[in-house]
């Protein structure tokens, strides 16, 4: 048999001899992120169980990120609780609200290797596929089932096989790559499916790019996004963990539903605009819209790559004074560094508001959310209704060049105008 | 046992999102009922008055796309919704219904199958919806048997239960 990425780990995580997509089997889940999800709701699933112990709490990963610190009452009281199941099950990874969001503090903190099967209490834990492993949202009764047992049932996916050459060009980000894909598969092109990243023009996308694009394809429906293996992903790894772990690569004649290719040179800016992911243009065609909002954050861009590139074009500048624009590092240890950096100097001078990390303005939580039809430009990954806060306000996604350009102007501005 | 269904037909488009069906601001309210007045609050501003104990809704393309929270199935068990038929589901929305016990169905379907207030009675074991109304039957490819199961059980955590305390 001949195997994709996706079916070679769901059949090493399974006591099955082979598998076919299609196929329903039973895995041995590696780790586990959950984060407000369990005060929210997995808290009170899980103690209808009737059972006081955890499968294994050195294989849970929790995190408060969404509303930190809280914002509300509700919220502070969704932490206590929270709090109060991690220490009565003992987490061993109990790692609080002062780290950042999930999906860049795990990574950073070395726990998403390759050819591991991660599962996650939210939709953009397909993150991790950047680190050459199978990671992959689930709800919170999932979370139950796997706290209880360790195992969970997965649908075997087809893959489709995405071929990339080529460089993006100066002030093209891998984000403006992700959204043109989800613009042509569509929001509903790829449920179900593993897509896999390929090809030479892999080795020009860093990490932080990876983790953008393999963050977002759920907005196409996929259920994994993964990468293959490079020296980038080797050097970061040495970094961050001691473990060993050993690289899945894809058999050279495996079964791909589909296959696509891209020359990253021949992708330029673009935007979503209001209402869904998958509606793509070319930022030509929107420049001029006014913004009220312009943020820059979230688990798909707040990491360096992305906060460089802003401070690129903001410094020495000032931002639109009709405009807020709102800076949030997708971790602390982003924070530090920018710090480090000056790159936060930059961002007041302009006239920015930097803070803590926090998924907050991002699903309209706190700290930026917005008001009756008003404009944003957001590097964040979703742009329904009523995401960012009042249903009638309008969200364009784009990359973080993109936005920061927007926020100078104080209209969508096409990045290459200003780098 | 809930191998067959009845209930009247509540209709929406494609693309409904979790955000759609509970907005973020209702996300961190600890009362689930009070959560679930909050359904579809900005897309159908009506919808937590007019729906009842036995409606079933009929969707199009990708129901239940975006986040994982779970809330977005609860809220409508809570309001009392049997089924939720689509023309496609959003992977983990799809999970999370056979979790809690709700029917998905995945069926192509056009206004000549079903429209606003139809009565439905659905046969899950047969893969089979009899449309009262119009009296007309509609097949659908039935449940792998290992989610029927869970739905015979009344979700997942109630099968894992007997499962944990078996003897």
């Amino acid at each position: 048999m001949s195997y994709t990425i996706a079916e070679k780990i769901l059949l090493n995580h399974s006591n099955h001899k082979s598998v076919v997509p299609g196929q329903f089997i039973e895995c041995e889940i590696d780790l586990i992120m959950v984060h407000e999800q369990l005060g929210g709701r997995i808290h009170k699933e899980y103690e209808k169980l009737g059972i006081d112990y955890v499968w294994d709490p050195n294989k849970i990963f929790f995190i408060l990120d969404h509303w930190v610190p809280a914002p509300t009452i509700s919220a502070a009281e969704m932490h206590q609780d929270c709090r109060i199941f991690a220490e009565k099950y003992k987490f061993i990874h109990n790692i609080g609200m002062n780290r950042g969001i999930c999906h860049q503090v795990l990574p950073e903190m070395g726990f998403s290797r390759p050819g591991m099967l991660i599962v996650g209490s939210d939709s953009h834990t397909t993150t991790y596929g950047a680190f050459n492993c199978l990671s992959t949202g689930i709800g919170a009764t999932d979370v139950s089932v796997v706290f209880a047992t360790g195992n969970l049932w997965f649908k075997v996916p087809e893959s489709f096989k995405i071929n990339l050459k080529g460089k993006l060009n100066k002030g093209i980000m891998s984000k403006d790559f992700i959204l043109k894909l989800i613009g042509d598969l569509t929001t509903k092109g790829a449920i179900y499916k593993s897509l896999e990243f390929h090809g030479d023009g892999v080795k020009d996308i860093s990490i932080d790019g990876r983790m953008t694009i393999t963050n977002m394809v759920v907005e196409a429906g996929a259920k994994f996004g993964v990468f293959l293996p490079d020296v980038k992903l080797t050097k970061w790894l040495e970094e961050r963990t001691d473990i060993t772990y050993k690289y899945v690569y894809p058999d050279k004649d495996a079964d791909y539903e589909k296959e696509f290719n891209y020359n990253l040179s021949e992708i330029t800016p673009v935007v979503a605009k209001p209402s869904n992911p998958g509606n793509i243009v070319n930022v030509e065609e929107e420049e001029g819209i006014e913004i009220d909002q312009a943020f820059l954050g979230s688990c798909t861009n707040g990491r360096m790559e992305d906060l460089r590139i802003a401070a690129k074009i903001l410094k020495g500048k000032k931002i639109d004074p009709n405009t807020r624009l709102i800076i949030i590092p997708a971790s602390t240890d982003i924070y530090k560094e920018a710090l480090k950096e000056g790159l936060i100097e930059i961002f007041i001078n302009a006239g920015g508001i930097f803070g803590h990390s926090t998924c907050g303005p991002c699903i309209g939580g706190h700290m930026g959310v917005l008001g009756p039809d008003e404009v944003c430009i957001s590097s964040s990954n979703r742009n329904f209704v009523g995401r960012m806060g009042a249903p009638s306000a309008q969200i364009y996604l784009a990359s973080p060049a993109t936005v920061a350009a927007s926020a100078i102007n104080g209209k969508i501005t096409d990045p290459r105008e200003v780098l | 046992m809930i191998d067959k269904i009845e209930g009247y037909t509540y209709i929406l488009g494609d693309d409904i999102n979790t955000d759609d069906i509970v907005p973020s601001n209702a996300l961190t309210l600890r009362d689930t009922t009070e959560m679930a007045k909050n359904t579809l609050r900005y897309l159908r501003p009506n919808f937590v008055g007019m729906v009842t104990k036995n409606n079933i809704i009929v969707a199009g393309e990708n129901f239940g796309t975006g986040s994982s929270r779970e809330e977005a199935v609860n809220v409508f068990k809570i309001l009392g919704v049997k089924a939720i038929i689509a023309k496609s589901f959003a992977r983990i929305y799809f999970r999370n219904l056979i979790n809690l016990g709700i029917p998905g169905i995945q069926l192509n379907w056009d206004k000549k199958k079903f429209s606003h207030g139809d009565h439905l009675e659905i046969t899950l074991n047969k893969g089979l919806i009899f449309n009262k109304t119009k009296n007309k039957e509609i097949d659908f490819k039935k449940l792998p048997d290992f989610l029927t199961k869970i739905l015979e059980d009344e979700g997942i955590l109630n099968q894992l239960k007997k499962k944990l305390f078996k003897g």
